[in-house]
């Protein structure tokens, strides 16, 4: 099973590299471009685990580890091999 | 008085730390492997700074779950004074030993640089020796600095008075140009509620002897020997 791990900064805490990929797309021309957020993803191999049982394990290894909560959002899904 | 400081791998400061405590300080210094998990006979947990496990992930995160962590989080609970220098301040936050989190500094530089800080509060063992309002003048070396906590922690740490150090400009006013790296209310150092655990990103270590140009950060050290004699000698 192959899991596909999202980290993103929390809505509130400033994102500086967000804020200058946003100024460079301005002045390429991309005026539309209103806000960036940079986060970043991890792929997660699990074996031998049931989905129900995946999910949560995941959460908590989340939660303990893959993001700090006091700044940062996370979400994963999950995929069959 | 006896000083252990733990050394991650990719830590770099340890033996500025150590040179301090040792040298300047003239109190005992040992080195504390990351791997080790006993802390027998020390009187204060210095960690210092550098990239602990490459900063991989997040600054600290990694770091946060070696095994020496679990003796220094008991140690913490039962009142020993743990000292964070910036890596070890980012690893403090990490390990929930200190509130909030360090991220990347708002100009996304990483800055080298002497600052000042304005002292917050004496009641401290590491500002034992430093009227509240005392300005120092210490330098920064991080990359992700900017102090970070949700608003309703930051008005607790106000309320209890956990602000240790703020960074200010020469005559100690905390203003927008004074503040190096975004952190919110200027915050450059906080401790816990008992106090005995602090962190800060500057460095007071490498600015311990006057050979260097600035020996400001001595007085840290000397804050805590002084307040580490004061509890002894209460007890004798």
């Amino acid at each position: 099973m192959k899991a596909r791990v999202y980290v993103t900064l929390k809505r509130g805490v400033l994102d500086p590299q967000g804020k200058a990929v946003c100024g460079s797309l301005h002045q390429l021309g991309y005026r539309e471009v209103t806000d960036v957020r940079v986060g970043k993803y991890m792929d997660v191999t699990l074996g031998g685990l049931p989905r129900q049982e995946a999910e949560k394990r995941l959460r908590a290894m989340c939660e303990k580890l893959l993001a700090n909560t006091v700044i940062e959002d996370f979400r994963f899904e999950l995929q069959e091999d | 008085m006896k000083f252990g400081i733990v050394v991650f791998p990719g830590s770099n400061c340890d033996h500025d730390v150590y040179h301090v405590v040792k040298h300047l300080i003239g109190q005992e210094a040992s080195f504390l492997w990351h791997k080790e998990t006993g802390l027998a006979g020390i009187d204060c947990v210095i960690l210092p700074g550098g990239f602990a496990h490459g900063d991989y992930l997040r600054c600290g995160a990694i770091a946060r779950f070696s095994p020496i962590m679990k003796s220094i989080e008991e140690f913490a609970a039962q009142g020993g004074m743990v000292f964070g220098i910036c890596n070890g301040f980012q690893v403090l936050t990490e390990a929930g030993l200190l509130p909030g989190a360090l991220v990347r500094n708002a100009g996304l530089r990483y800055i080298c640089r002497d600052v000042h800080l304005r002292v917050e509060r004496q009641d401290t063992p590491y500002t034992a020796r430093l009227k509240p309002g005392t300005v120092l003048k210490i330098p920064i070396g991080h990359g992700e600095g900017c102090y970070y906590a949700p608003e309703e922690v930051l008005r607790s740490l106000e309320e209890k008075r956990q602000v240790a150090f703020r960074y200010c400009d020469a005559a100690g006013q905390v203003t927008a140009e004074s503040n190096p790296n975004g952190s919110l209310r200027a915050i450059a150092g906080i401790c816990n509620e008992r106090g005995n655990v602090l962190g800060m990103m500057p460095h007071p270590d490498r600015c311990a002897e006057e050979i260097l140009g600035n020996a400001q950060g001595r007085k840290i050290f000397e804050s805590i020997l002084h307040a580490w004699q004061h509890a002894r000698r209460s007890r004798i």
